[in-house]
């Protein structure tokens, strides 16, 4: 038994999946997203994105990236072993500043990549809107609006009008089953 | 004056999927086999090297007193240098909204990694019991000896093999949208290749192979969908890491040129370096993008993609970095006069009348003349003139780091300790081969992921612009 996901709109425009965009946030839907072969500039705008959480976790990594080079090295040159090499000091924050630095950056990338997984919930193999027979196009020169039947506002006859009144190219019911 | 497009003839998005996807789903082509064959014969000589060399010791490469960084110092300095293009595309034009960088930013990432992984081979051997390069990182070790943080040498282990990972990570995540468009593509494509197959045996082999395509982008694509909600995070994962390579394309080099001006020795210990090495790897990095990039988009036709305005842009940034490095190269000459110091006088005026001034002028008449066609529209657009300079911009290059490796050891503070240094056989065939290791990788490249970064090229297509038109 196949339980309904929700509704797909097609757009064939970019211009006309950004109008669309704005109109559903417009009429107050919360579950729903639309899906783009491209970084559509502005779309985030018109879907009332908030800003992105992934530099939290950029910051994170730098920060214990910095902090892991630092105590490495005094760790290692003034704790452990201490060692006279060319009469300098066993440990400086200066000396070592390039691998702390190059630390930073190793860990903040690591953590940007990690943060962008995370915050998108990826690897996800499967997904309901994968089930679209023309998902194919999704990622190749089509636009498209899903709301979700679990959004509060979502009703099946309700929310296809209002899609229609959207002027999409078709619409298709999403449903929420693997079809192997 | 209008703006040049960046796509020309106005290609759909179909269009685009089609062309670049098309590279990675046709049949394999002829040239592709002779060139990978050829590749990877070429590489076996970098693997020759490197047997003798492991078994016999380092002294096959020509080391001697004094000049204890020969080749492969040169080479390592070379190919890390070639890297730089691709960092600077991907980073730094990011930042700079430079929308043509998008064409080419996924091979210039590509041909970084590939050229660290050539430049990570010569450190590795050049420290003699490479059994032993473990060493090099701060891990435990039966004696207890934890490695320099005050050498320069080390903060080149930590900036190298840094550069190299956020390399991959970066070019990694600029692909996955793309690896997700061929995933999807693969049923498709597999329908059309099935029709074809005649026998049983092609229907078989078709059925393993798209099995293993099937895997293979599937799980490099990671269910990319995407999703608006995933592509606000992505684009800011981007431009995070975007600006993180910044900062760390310029510290690599810096790094790589503490290697000598850390050091006492004249030609070497100038503060001019950092900021010369760099320019010097960025103008390399175009040289090798331009060679590389220029056959490319003949053989597949990417000349809607990859179109005049890219050439004249990297024609130009070549311009720039090489007449940066001219100047370098005359300022040197300057401090070593003003600054008085009679070893460093020395030093300068034997490298360009010494022993090694048919070197100091190859490297001079390739990195500081060859540029300065590109101030003329007439030679960026012969193409073939424009890749005979880039194969010039390489070649002086790799002498620009032998002339300052070289010159300054071979003839430093007394005349007692002088020599003139050659290379060996064994130098000259490793050095060889890693061509060949280069372009088994970015041939493999090729053939298997995504050449272009399609998803981007789409978004600066004028198509894109949610206000219609312009």
């Amino acid at each position: 038994m196949s339980k309904q996901y929700g509704y797909l709109a097609l757009f064939e425009s970019a211009p006309a999946i950004y109008h669309a965009a704005q109109s559903v946030r417009e009429a107050g839907f919360k579950k729903w997203d639309v899906f783009t072969p491209f970084p559509v500039h502005g779309l985030d705008g018109a879907m009332g994105l908030r800003r992105s959480k992934v530099p939290v976790f950029t910051l994170c990594g730098g920060v214990i990236g910095f902090f892991t080079g630092m105590f490495v090295a005094w760790y290692m040159g003034q704790f452990d072993y201490p060692l006279i090499v060319g009469g300098k000091p066993f440990f400086s924050p200066i000396f070592p500043f390039p691998v702390a630095y190059e630390l930073t950056i190793l860990l903040a990338a690591f953590g940007t990549l990690g943060g962008m997984f995370i915050t998108n919930r990826l690897p996800m193999h499967h997904h309901p809107v994968m089930n679209y027979d023309k998902f194919r196009h999704l990622t190749d020169d089509k636009f498209a609006v899903v709301i979700e039947a679990g959004d509060e506002l979502f009703s099946e006859s309700g929310t296809r009008e209002f899609l229609e009144s959207l002027h999409p190219a078709e619409i298709a019911v999403i449903t929420d089953e693997e079809d192997e | 004056m209008p703006r040049r497009p960046i796509i020309e003839n106005n290609r759909n998005f179909t269009w685009i999927t089609q062309k670049v996807c098309g590279i990675v789903e046709g049949r394999t082509p002829m040239w592709w086999w002779v060139a990978f064959v050829v590749s990877a014969m070429v590489a076996s000589f970098t693997l020759m090297g490197l047997i003798y060399l492991v078994s016999t010791g380092t002294g096959v490469w020509g080391l001697r007193n004094p000049v204890f960084w020969g080749w492969a110092i040169v080479n390592f300095v070379f190919w890390i240098g070639i890297g730089h293009a691709g960092t600077l595309i991907s980073a730094i034009l990011c930042l700079l909204k430079q929308k043509w960088r998008t064409s080419i930013n996924r091979a210039a990432e590509a041909m970084t990694i590939f050229a660290v992984i050539c430049a990570g081979i010569f450190p590795l051997f050049h420290v003699g019991r490479v059994w032993f390069a473990w060493w090099l990182f701060p891990l435990p070790n039966a004696n207890a000896i934890w490695p320099n943080f005050r050498s320069p040498l080390e903060w080149d282990v930590f900036a190298v093999s840094t550069y190299g990972t956020v390399s991959v990570l970066f070019w990694y995540m600029g692909m996955i949208p793309d690896l997700a468009t061929i995933r999807d593509r693969v049923p498709m494509i597999f329908e059309e290749r099935m029709s074809k197959a005649k026998t049983a045996f092609q229907q078989f082999f078709e059925k393993f192979y798209f099995g293993f395509r099937k895997y293979f982008y599937g799980i490099l694509a990671m269910g990319w969908r995407g999703s608006n909600r995933h592509w606000s995070n992505y684009e800011m994962a981007y431009l995070l890491l975007a600006g993180l390579s910044t900062p760390l394309v310029l510290s690599v080099h810096t790094v790589v040129s503490f290697d000598f001006a850390v050091a006492n020795l004249p030609g070497w210990h100038t503060t001019i370096f950092p900021p010369y090495f760099v320019a010097g790897a960025i103008f390399s990095g175009f040289g090798m993008v331009l060679t590389l990039m220029l056959p490319l988009r003949a053989i597949f036709g990417l000349q809607d993609l990859i179109t005049q305005y890219h050439i004249d842009c990297m024609c130009k940034i070549c311009l720039a970095t090489g007449s940066m490095v001219g100047y370098a190269y005359g300022m040197e000459f300057f401090i070593a006069w003003y600054g008085a110091n009679p070893y460093e006088g020395f030093a300068f005026v034997n490298r360009a009348f010494g022993p090694y001034a048919w070197a100091y002028w190859i490297m001079i008449s390739c990195n500081v003349i060859t540029p300065q066609f590109f101030w003329f529209k007439w030679a960026r657009e012969n193409l073939w003139l424009v890749w005979i300079l880039s194969c010039f911009i390489n070649v002086g290059m790799w002498f620009e780091r032998f002339v300052i490796t070289v010159t300054s050891l071979a003839n430093d503070f007394l005349p007692a300790n002088w020599d003139y240094f050659s290379p060996t056989i064994v130098d000259i065939f490793t050095f060889f081969g890693t061509f060949g290791v280069f372009g088994v990788l970015f041939l493999l490249f090729v053939r298997f992921l995504p050449l272009l970064a399609f998803a981007e090229i789409k978004s600066v297509s004028k198509q894109a612009d949610v206000h219609g038109h312009h």
